[in-house]
């Protein structure tokens, strides 16, 4: 399975004494989107986390090749994952372009940073007119835009999505995964996306997992899921 | 192993009469104590009970009702200057300032308690401290020196014992200071015990939970710093009547700082803590000072961190623990008395 | 008027000292919501290590950078060695090991350098500087104004304008964010021990002339910067600054003009705007109100 970025096996993962995930298999090929589906509470923001380090997991998780499971958090965003987490995890308190910095932060060659800026700023043009603003004082949708600006600002190879349509508005999530796709094609970054609507990943994936109570009980090529009626009544509600 | 009896036996003795058999000694040595000592050797005992008053005032506060104090000397400095005025000043016997000396401070305790409820953990922390850097520098104002003698202070007369009693002063003040500490440790277990003492409890472990279960907040936790202050100004009084000697530099931030380090190497909320405190902090030093003139203060700040590292129950927290595993070892089900806890886990930040 | 002006430039050098140490407070009361109630021993720890490298022979101001660099040093140690450890343990606990600390460094500074009030040079000559209507005020509270706002400015400048700065910005607000950009939380608080103690640093050798060395040196400035820091808002580090330099202006004014005060109950007058700003607006003047969720 040498065309995976992200290869896990028997994911199990757990706050304090609940687990939570029960034996996950899951991969992510390289330059691929693969959607990761389910109800509220099925475990999908947990998948991110494991992967991420940010909580306690037992199994396999290899990126690259590489087993990174027990690595720190800060440590495997170096190796180029990056996560845009549930709640967009802005930093509220300090202004629009010194969140997408932050973003290159630990980016060795300084000298892509500048451009990589202006880059971000044409791609979310409303990012570009509030430089300076606070990031807590904007929108929702900005605030996801800034929140992908940031991510993308650290090259990265992978990028994790917790659920990017949550609370916007039909028109700005269409934009924002236009954009997304293009990225994935242009740049060759590969996408996992965590979502509870369904459709909108489903058409932008190439693979699915749904997930239910922390096990997969479906997966396959995206087209395939989302053709069959059946399948989605039963597991995606629609 | 467990044992398939329902209450066991060590060396023949169930375990209430265990605990009853352990009073009793302590009582009979609390005893003799003075009557087999030097004088001063007494006087260093009867300071002990002294200091362990003061820091079952402290614990009243901050350990079982969560209130951050880190300026009980103030209180403490309340009770003495009150009864060193009224016995320098006013002549007053030394056993009529001992109430007034509490409900001084019981009053002045309820009047911080007020203030107190706006402010949570860390501000409380801090307010209190600046009062313990402050309380010298009050005690030494010029307007007040008619009363408080200033920065020299005012010299108390010690007390004779009565009704000619064949014993020294120094062994009447010590079964005096006794009798006062048996006397607050009982009123403040009873105090624990009642539903007022499960309300303040309730209090530290989960503030807005216990408003929502219908306790006046606001009410127990003034009366709590009130009891507290209190408790801390007897010991006061009783410290001044002891050293005869009351001056501001005495009162100050390193005062609070001692019943602080009692407090946490005795035991947060427990009251047999408080006399291993005391014990604490009346004979360490004293070894310690031998070491070097600077190592008291230093082992005080070393066992405060050493035992919030590796012993935060303190001493009776220690002792509970070897207490529980003799238990286990020789099963007894009447034992399993309410584990007051040491309070709660999660830290609140501001965000 | 002669005697307003003083007792102004007077309260703003001491208010500088007071700034200094409430901005070393809110730094780490921003980074790890707690309080160094040890911060000002620390400050005077540092002043007696410069007093013994003078002592030594050290020119004054290679000394003053040399104990800057070690409390730089030593605070990032002890913020490894000592916090750490305990940082997920109760309030109360850790508000124990501060006073621990506090405790330790008081007495291990009596111990090596004794009791004995010692002077302390100041780099600034010793003639008073002639301002504005012929009025004269000492040249060591204009150095220690100027100092202080050097200080600050570098400060200003690092936060605001390097990576680094900005990453230890960042780890403050938002640790989880933080590490999903690749930030070492760890490291940054180190760091911002190490600029808290390298600022004490400084506020203990510019007040060290003034009050003379001694391990008592130090406690009542701190009070001075709690209720500096608590005015100007403790999440707001210019505010910090600000509310230093108000408290060090209004202790000198309401000393020399208020009769009952008079020099003897200055303490009393920070704890009383202590009590004050929290009771009526704990978020200090220029705080943000924030509401805790229950």
């Amino acid at each position: 399975m040498t065309d995976a970025l992200f290869e896990v096996r028997s994911l199990h993962a757990s706050y304090g004494s609940t687990e939570v995930l029960f034996g996950l298999d899951f991969t992510l090929d390289h330059g691929g989107i693969t959607g990761i589906l389910g109800a509220n509470g099925a475990g999908k923001t947990t998948t991110l986390r494991s992967l991420c380090g940010m909580v306690k997991t037992r199994g396999q998780i290899r990126f690259d090749g590489r087993r990174i499971d027990g690595m720190a958090t800060e440590d495997i965003v170096r190796l180029g994952v990056a996560h845009v987490p549930d709640g967009r995890g802005t930093f509220t308190g300090l202004s629009v372009e010194e969140n997408l910095r932050l973003g290159a932060y630990t980016r060795k060659y300084r000298q892509g940073v500048a451009r990589d800026l202006a880059e971000v700023y044409d791609h979310f043009p409303p990012l570009a007119n509030r430089r300076k603003q606070q990031a807590g004082t904007l929108s929702g949708g900005e605030q996801q835009m800034l929140a992908l600006g940031r991510a993308l600002m650290l090259k990265p190879r992978a990028m994790l999505l917790d659920e990017p349509s949550f609370g916007l508005a039909p028109l700005i999530v269409e934009e924002m995964f236009r954009i997304v796709g293009l990225i994935n094609k242009e740049q060759g970054v590969s996408l996992l996306l965590v979502e509870q609507n369904a459709s909108l990943a489903l058409d932008l994936a190439d693979r699915a997992y749904v997930l239910e109570t922390g096990r997969v009980v479906l997966s396959g090529p995206a087209q395939q899921i989302k053709g069959d009626a059946k399948v989605r009544r039963s597991y995606l509600g629609y | 192993m467990p044992s398939a009896v329902s209450s066991a036996t060590l060396w023949g003795l169930r375990a209430p009469s265990w605990k009853k058999l352990s009073m009793a000694t302590v009582g009979v040595v609390a005893v003799v104590v003075p009557l087999v000592s030097s004088d001063y050797r007494t006087f260093q005992f009867t300071l002990a009970l002294v200091y362990a008053i003061a820091i079952l005032g402290l614990n009243i506060l901050t350990g079982y009702n969560g209130q951050f104090s880190l300026g009980h000397g103030a209180f403490y400095a309340v009770g003495a200057y009150t009864v060193a005025i009224m016995m320098a000043r006013w002549s007053v016997p030394y056993y009529l300032t001992l109430p007034v000396a509490g409900l001084v401070c019981l009053v002045i305790g309820f009047l911080f308690g007020l203030p107190a409820l706006r402010l949570e953990g860390l501000y409380l922390a801090v307010a209190t401290l600046g009062l313990a850097i402050a309380v010298p520098q009050i005690l030494k104002y010029g307007r007040l020196e008619r009363w408080t003698g200033g920065v020299q202070g005012i010299v108390i007369l010690k007390p004779e014992s009565p009704f000619g009693l064949p014993l020294s002063q120094d062994q009447w003040l010590y079964f005096f200071t006794l009798a006062v500490t048996v006397a607050v440790f009982i009123a403040v277990r009873n105090l624990l015990r009642s539903r007022s003492g499960r309300a303040i409890v309730a209090i530290r472990d989960h503030h807005v939970a216990a408003q929502a279960m219908g306790i006046n907040t606001a009410l127990v936790k003034s009366l709590t710093f009130a009891v507290s202050a209190c408790c801390t100004g007897i010991a006061g009084a009783l410290g001044a009547t002891v050293v005869q000697f009351v001056a501001p530099d005495s009162f100050n931030i390193f005062l609070s700082i001692s019943f602080l380090v009692g407090m946490v190497v005795g035991g947060l909320a427990s009251i047999s803590g408080a006399v291993y405190g005391g014990l604490f902090l009346q004979f360490v030093p004293n070894v310690a000072e031998q070491i070097s003139k600077a190592a008291p203060w230093a082992v005080y700040g070393l066992f405060l961190i050493g035992f919030m590292y590796f012993m935060p129950g303190g001493i009776s927290g220690a002792l509970g623990r070897v207490w529980e595993g003799i238990n286990r070892r020789w099963g007894s089900k009447d034992l399993h008395r309410a584990s007051i806890a040491t309070g709660p886990s999660t830290r609140v930040r501001d965000e | 008027m002669d005697l307003l002006i003083q007792q102004l430039v007077a309260g703003l050098a001491t208010g500088g000292i007071y700034a200094s140490l409430a901005l070393s407070l809110v730094m780490i009361y921003q980074a790890t919501g707690l309080i160094n109630f040890a911060q000002g021993e620390m400050a005077m720890f540092s002043t007696y290590i410069a007093w013994t490298l003078v002592n030594a022979g050290m020119p004054y101001w290679p000394a003053f950078f040399l104990t800057v660099g070690c409390s730089f040093v030593g605070g990032i140690l002890i913020e490894r060695l000592v916090i750490r450890p305990v940082e997920n343990a109760p309030m109360l606990s850790i508000v124990i090991v501060f006073i621990g600390l506090l405790v330790v460094f008081n007495s291990v500074a009596g111990w090596i350098w004794t009791h004995t009030i010692k002077p302390f040079p100041s780099p600034f000559p010793d003639q008073p500087l002639e301002l504005i209507a012929g009025t004269a005020v000492p040249m060591h509270a204009v150095g220690v104004v100027v100092v202080t706002l050097a200080v600050m400015a570098l400060l200003y400048f690092f936060f605001r304008f390097t990576p680094l700065g900005l990453a230890m910005r960042a780890a403050a607000q938002n640790p989880v964010s933080s590490r999903l950009v690749g930030i070492r939380v760890g490291r940054m608080l180190a760091l911002g021990w190490g600029l808290a103690a390298s600022v004490g640093a400084v506020a203990g050798m510019m007040v060290a002339p003034i009050v003379f060395l001694d391990p008592g040196m130090m406690s009542g400035i701190l009070l001075y910067g709690f209720a500096g820091a608590l005015l100007g808002g403790i999440g707001n580090p210019g505010g910090a600054v600000l509310g230093g330099f108000m408290v060090g202006v209004m202790e000198n004014l309401v000393g020399t003009y208020v009769p009952f005060v008079g020099n003897e109950l200055k303490l009393t007058v920070a704890l009383v705007i202590i009590v004050l700003v929290v009771l009526v607006r704990p978020a200090g003047l220029f705080g943000k109100v924030s509401v805790t969720r229950v």
